[in-house]
């Protein structure tokens, strides 16, 4: 095995790789070659580092210092001063607020290090097609353990003991399906990964499988000797071209290790996985439905009185987890249920819905400085999320909402900031754990906006199999889309309220039983805003232009634009007059309140009221 | 590909573990070589590759080669920093290939500090 002494790891999840991180790699190599330092200095690509912010970006490792926004211009430079000469180039380190001093290591940087590592434990430091790398970082040694000295019942028994509850939005134990799903009836079982992660800004299970796809591999082998099962699904939807590249790569090399397939480590054991392709429809994220979509049938969800772990897949016992949970499986079994269960909240030793223990990925997007995806303990507060990891709200504006758990979450307001995050307490707060989506919004967000378009997505995604979700969700977002318009009335509001109810009551599947999240808790936390914009026929956020007055401002138009006219020739209604040197003025009566005059104003003297 | 055993998944961790450990940043020693104008100009490159293929040759895993910027004293370059986990680091000056190898079998495999080639024990402290 070849001996370098540097290795950079540069990124290649899906974000960075959008921002040309391979042109970078390649570029990278290129100078590398021309200093003649391609002994002495290995390019790594590997999966997701999580700071998406500062992508494309590169950890140059064993010094451990973090380079963001590389442009192939930065490069020359790079490789002779860091490389060559062993000086770190500040310009390209990181910077958490301008004016402060750059930090050079990824371990100081205040994003990194409030997290643990996990699911996510070998982010950055594989290459994710290279099984070796994988297998140098511990990976199938869980494997080892649970083949050579456990019983199926002693796994079951660890993960039951460990609390593992579904990373995947319902929050159920892993260990109380995985052993009621052993003592099913039925032959064949099987075990499906769900990574058929659906909620907009979600990329938690597209990342783990982006950079450590074993860790899957791996966990589904260990439920599958658990169960009883010798064939698993993946079913990975077919937006995640590179995610299914890397899984399908990491199948067949573990297939030629012996890792799946018959006879696997010479324990006689045997399971194989098939990849099952989505067509990217988020209700085939419900478990039912993304079964049905595996057999061949429409994706549709089906009443869950019969369990799937007893009528699952083919009407067989069917154990489905989504990609995180696997991913967690082997740290538990090989550092124990107890270590496990000292992280997190709630005690559960009694009870597995007792508590939530381990960590939790999020995805932080929305208004927040530094974009990315975190593993962070359960029962961290959302301000330690959304403050010291992400780094607080862009352009010192202010906080108004987090929504958590995807487009069903519910949008929790400042106040419950210091929310323990975990599944009971965000279920409380009338939102939920979902996925790990978390959207951000500051005071330029209009929440019966923001409620109108998470509705809007799930009414687009709704199935229409049952009434309620096709029907109710539709009357929601008419109901919403007038308020937003200034046509409602205050009895909207509780009609939005009895149907929430309604739908969450009635509906067949978990999409009708959370979609309402939204309308629910704007209501619960911003009535106001609903009031102002019904009473008061005014958007507060000023994004609902239907509420909006447009006016100019005479003295910032004469004394910066100097009557410019730009607005005056954009303007589609022709509603805006006068003549170049002199103050425009827009015509009340002739507005239908575009905001191109806003937009095309380079002198900000549009006023909005 | 033969399929694996148990125990051939702890060969192939320790064939990598070079790799690992130098992602990590955990090694048990680092060898620091100052590659300023001044320590390029006298030969620290020819001290990396000695250091490199010593790494190569003798298969360690847990060593860490890094190159850092002049170190100061420019007329006693090439010059190396050997730092063991838990012990001082120590400043080797006027190098050659054969000294190097001499330090790298001496002090990072064996742990003793090559007295006649060292400068100093302890680095300068740093704000």
């Amino acid at each position: 095995m070849k001996a370098y002494r540097v290795n950079l790891m540069v990124c290649a999840g899906t974000g960075c790789v959008a921002n040309h991180s391979f042109e970078i790699k390649k570029a990278l190599e290129g100078e590398i070659k021309k200093r003649g330092l391609e002994n002495e200095v290995e390019v790594v690509a590997t999966g997701c580092n999580g700071f998406c912010a500062e992508g494309p970006l590169m950890v140059v490792q064993p010094d451990g210092i973090f380079y963001g926004h590389l442009t192939e211009k930065d490069l020359p430079h790079l490789v002779e001063e860091h490389l060559l000469k062993g000086r770190p180039v500040p310009k390209l380190m990181y910077v958490p607020e301008s004016g402060k001093l750059p930090i050079p290591k990824m371990s100081d940087i205040g994003f990194f290090n409030k997290q643990m590592l996990i699911a996510l434990r070998n982010r950055g430091l594989i290459d994710p097609e290279k099984i070796d790398e994988a297998i140098g970082r511990g990976a199938y040694t869980a494997l080892a353990k649970v083949l050579t000295t456990m019983s199926p019942e002693e796994v079951i028994k660890v993960i039951n003991a460990s609390g593992l509850r579904g990373r995947g939005g319902g929050g159920f134990p892993a260990g109380v399906k995985w052993d009621t799903c052993r003592k099913a009836h039925g032959e064949p079982k099987y075990v499906i990964c769900n990574a058929d992660e659906g909620d907009p800004g979600a990329f938690m299970d597209r990342s783990i499988i982006e950079g450590d796809p074993h860790a899957v591999l791996e966990g589904m082998l260990i439920g599958a000797y658990a169960i009883g099962s010798h064939n698993g699904y993946i079913y990975i939807r077919q937006e995640y071209p590179l995610a299914r590249e890397r899984l399908v790569k990491a199948i067949a090399q573990a297939r030629d290790y012996g890792l799946l397939g018959d006879d696997i480590l010479g324990s006689g054991f045997k399971f194989d996985i098939k990849v099952a392709r989505g067509a990217g429809a988020f209700v085939c994220g419900e478990s039912t439905a993304l079964m049905a979509s595996i057999e061949g049938r429409v994706g549709e969800p089906r009443a869950k009185y019969i369990h799937t772990v007893e009528h699952g897949l083919w009407n067989l016992p069917t154990c489905l987890n989504n990609v995180e949970t696997w991913a967690t499986v082997p740290v538990i079994v090989n550092k124990g249920a107890d270590w496990f269960t000292a992280i997190g909240t709630g005690d559960v030793s009694q009870n597995p819905w007792g508590g939530s223990k381990g960590t939790k990925v999020f995805s932080l997007t929305g208004k927040i400085r530094n974009t990315g995806l975190v593993e962070v303990p359960m029962g961290i507060s959302l301000r330690e999320i959304i403050f010291d990891i992400g780094g607080g709200i862009p352009g010192d504006k202010k906080f108004k909402s987090v929504q958590t758990g995807g487009p069903s979450g519910g949008f929790l307001p400042s106040e419950l900031l210091d929310l323990q995050v975990d599944f009971e307490q965000l279920t409380e707060a009338g939102s939920m754990m979902g996925s790990g989506g978390m959207v951000v919004m500051d005071e330029d967000n209009c929440i019966v906006d923001m409620a109108k378009y998470f509705l809007s997505f799930t009414q687009d995604e709704s199935c229409g199999k049952c009434t309620p979700c096709r029907e109710g969700t539709l009357r929601m977002l008419e109901t919403l889309q007038r308020i937003t318009e200034g046509k409602g009335e205050m009895a909207d509001i509780q009609l939005l309220d009895d149907l929430s109810h309604f739908v969450i009551d009635t509906s067949l599947c978990a999409l009708g039983g959370s979609a309402p999240n939204p309308a629910l808790t704007s209501i619960r936390y911003f009535r106001d805003e609903y009031i102002s914009h019904i009473v008061d026929k005014k958007c507060p956020a000023r994004v609902c232009r239907q509420l909006n007055v447009y006016t100019i401002n005479p003295d910032f138009c004469m004394t910066k634009g100097h009557g410019c006219g730009v607005c005056r020739r954009e303007c589609p209604e022709k509603a805006i007059t006068g003549e170049k040197g002199k103050a425009h003025v827009i015509s009340q009566e002739l507005c239908k309140k575009c905001g191109v005059c806003v937009d095309v104003c380079k002198f900000d003297s549009v006023a909005i009221s | 590909m033969p399929k694996l055993k148990i125990e051939d998944l702890q060969r192939i961790s320790e064939e990598v573990r070079h790799t690992t450990v130098l992602r990590e940043g955990a090694g048990r020693a680092k060898v620091t070589v100052h590659m300023g104008t001044c320590g390029i100009s006298a030969g620290a490159r020819k001290i990396v590759d000695a250091l490199l293929k010593l790494i190569e040759a003798d298969h360690v895993k847990d060593v860490i080669l890094t190159t850092s910027g002049c170190a100061g004293l420019c007329s006693r370059e090439p010059m190396a920093t050997v730092e063991l986990v838990n012990e001082a680091p120590v400043k080797y000056v006027d190098l050659t290939e054969d000294k190097i190898q001499r330090v790298f079998k001496e002090h990072v495999l064996g742990g003793k500090i090559v007295k006649e080639y060292a400068l100093a024990l302890g680095s300068e402290r740093t704000y």
